[in-house]
């Protein structure tokens, strides 16, 4: 709980929702019939419309970028550490929109919502939603909040995927495109790790097949296992060296299954604080999207191709110890936008703390990009 | 905005209005700033210097971090009119390949190199017996970044055993002073040297 809230802080927010009505055709060929996206905004949006950002969210973030729902709030927003007043993502400047995806267990329409087809938890029987439709989703958004330009859409991971499917589909609804730790599509590594993350989810007993909130249980030791291992890959072999080490939690090794080393210990911790907040459809929806994105694959994988209609000046940033999505990933990237002669420029930032990095308030990562969405806004009407 | 180096003025009047560069080691970004705004010159510059980086975005340069010494993998063939190469062939790894990127990737290379020739440099040297420190080298020999000096004999050399054709050389003091001498013994009195270079066509 702040006792009080940051300076630096948006401070106390709150989400909204908007209701859909018109069916939206999914990827997977089912339609949803209509559906609901939770969203915040932060900032003001000014008489040209033309100052605002949209955010992007990864794998398990969520709508709430930044800022505190009550005083008794644990933690801010995810990105906290960038958007906010005087911030790199500059509320003072930017009408910032962040959106929980298709899909989502925060309050957009997904796995635990109703269907309203049965009256039940859609569980299993929610559609397999792609980058694709949720960016056709957002765009729905984008025309309900009388936004007819982003002057930036912005996302790390799998938020960096969307920003590049953006930039693809809506060539025109965007200015610039900020790419954070991403990849034009996953490698066979990749999909392994979400394949095993899904494989432990849907093997516990509990999952009954995604139907277990009729059951009144959740597949909590899928779901822990899930999240430890994708936590794993989010860091770097050095920042765990220099976090954990070897360091025992009782100082000695007790020759049994306890926890005994700290970074058991913290992953147990992660395991422990992520169970109770997201639903194991929803990871298992996620890890989906993850693997089938390949803008590129109509265009027989040819990036450069399919980039070919693009507009938007780019950003994109990668960090150095980052092998989950590799600084390598994000060249290929940046390839296919200069093959396009398209406005390009990347950084590479060191940083020694894996895929995690793009979270972070890392000196060189907030001047960069602070420099860039200071071009941005300089852009925009006053 | 003035060109801040002597050896910028020359390049910009070398490029071409609107044609496509590619600037290696592009610094903080003015020259390109430069060309863009004067020359409708469009481009990315190269560079691996975090600070460089940072100002490149504020000054609205298209700036690409990476290492030089990796080589121009990432860029296809003939995809540029110009490849720049200013003052950062002496520092890097491989200066041959590099001249060989350069033209696998641009019709044409512009290098300025320091001339290791200078006269200043062959005093200090030859007279003084010690690795020579001026304003074109400022920095000792343990702690510079220039580990592949040469003189314009030597670089011209090097052109003709790689099959490059040099079409313009231009020697420059580093105040950007033209004398009769500096024509006369360019190898002798010119501290930096600039050249545009292309393939031989055999």
């Amino acid at each position: 709980m702040p006792e009080t809230i940051p300076q630096d802080s948006i401070g106390l927010v709150k989400s909204s929702i908007f209701h859909f009505d018109q069916p939206l055709a999914l990827d997977c060929g089912e339609i949803l019939d209509s559906y609901e996206l939770v969203y915040e905004t932060y900032g003001e949006l000014n008489e040209s419309r033309d100052n605002a950002v949209l955010v992007c969210h990864a794998l398990s973030g969520t709508h709430h970028l930044a800022g505190y729902y009550s005083m008794e709030d644990r933690k801010p927003g995810w990105w906290e550490s960038l958007v906010g007043p005087g911030k790199v993502i500059d509320t003072n400047h930017f009408y910032v929109v962040g959106v929980n995806n298709l899909g989502g267990c925060n309050g957009s329409t997904g796995p635990i919502s109703i269907n309203p087809k049965t009256n039940k938890p859609y569980g299993p029987d929610f559609p397999i939603v792609t980058v694709a439709d949720w960016v056709e989703s957002q765009n729905r958004l984008t025309q309900k909040l009388g936004i007819k330009q982003w002057a930036a859409v912005i996302g790390g991971s799998l938020g960096g995927m969307q920003v590049l499917q953006w930039a693809i589909d809506f060539p025109d609804s965007l200015r610039h495109a900020i790419v954070i730790a991403a990849a034009p599509k996953l490698t066979a590594q990749n999909i392994a790790f979400n394949e095993v993350a899904r494989q432990a989810i849907r093997t516990d007993p509990a999952f009954h097949e995604g139907h277990y909130y009729e059951h009144n249980t959740i597949p909590e030791s899928g779901l822990r296992i899930a999240r430890m291992l994708g936590h794993l890959t989010y860091m770097s072999d050095d920042i765990m060296a220099e976090k954990f080490g070897r360091a025992l939690r009782e100082g000695s090794i007790n020759f049994d299954f306890g926890i005994e080393f700290q970074v058991e210990s913290y992953l147990r911790h992660q395991a422990d604080s992520f169970v109770g907040t997201f639903d194991a459809n929803t990871y298992l929806l996620m890890t989906k999207a993850l693997d089938y994105f390949d803008p590129a694959a109509s265009m027989g994988s040819e990036l450069s191709a399919v980039l070919e209609n693009v507009s938007a000046d780019f950003f994109v940033i990668s960090f150095t110890s980052d092998w989950r999505f590799s600084p390598q990933r994000s060249h290929e990237i940046v390839k296919a936008l200069h093959d396009n002669d398209l406005n390009v420029s990347y950084a590479e930032i060191e940083s020694h703390h894996g895929h995690d990095a793009f979270l972070l308030a890392l000196p060189q990562y907030l001047d960069v990009f602070g420099a860039y969405m200071e071009r941005v806004a300089s852009e925009c009407a006053k | 905005m003035s060109l801040s180096r002597s050896d910028f003025q020359v390049i910009c009047d070398w490029i071409e209005p609107n044609s496509r560069v590619l600037d290696l080691g592009c610094g903080n970004g003015e020259l390109l700033q430069e060309l863009s705004k004067n020359q409708g010159v469009s481009g990315y510059g190269i560079e691996i210097d975090d600070k460089n980086v940072s100002q490149c975005i504020k000054a609205g340069v298209n700036v690409i971090q990476r290492d030089l010494d990796l080589g121009l993998s990432d860029f296809d063939e003939d995809s540029f009119d110009f490849v720049i190469l200013s003052l950062t062939l002496q520092a890097s790894n491989y200066p041959h390949r590099l001249l060989g990127e350069m033209l696998r990737v641009g019709a044409e290379g512009i290098v300025t190199i320091p001339n290791f020739g200078y006269i200043t440099s062959r005093i200090q040297l030859g007279l003084g017996g010690r690795m020579p420190v001026n304003k074109t080298l400022p920095l000792e020999w343990y702690n510079t970044t220039n580990i592949h000096l040469c003189t314009l004999k030597d670089f011209e050399e090097l052109c003709d055993k790689l099959g490059i054709e040099i079409l313009e050389r231009r020697a420059v003091t580093h105040n950007h002073k033209a004398g009769p001498g500096l024509k006369l013994f360019p190898n002798l009195f010119g501290e930096i040297a600039l050249y545009r270079f292309r393939k031989k066509t055999s």
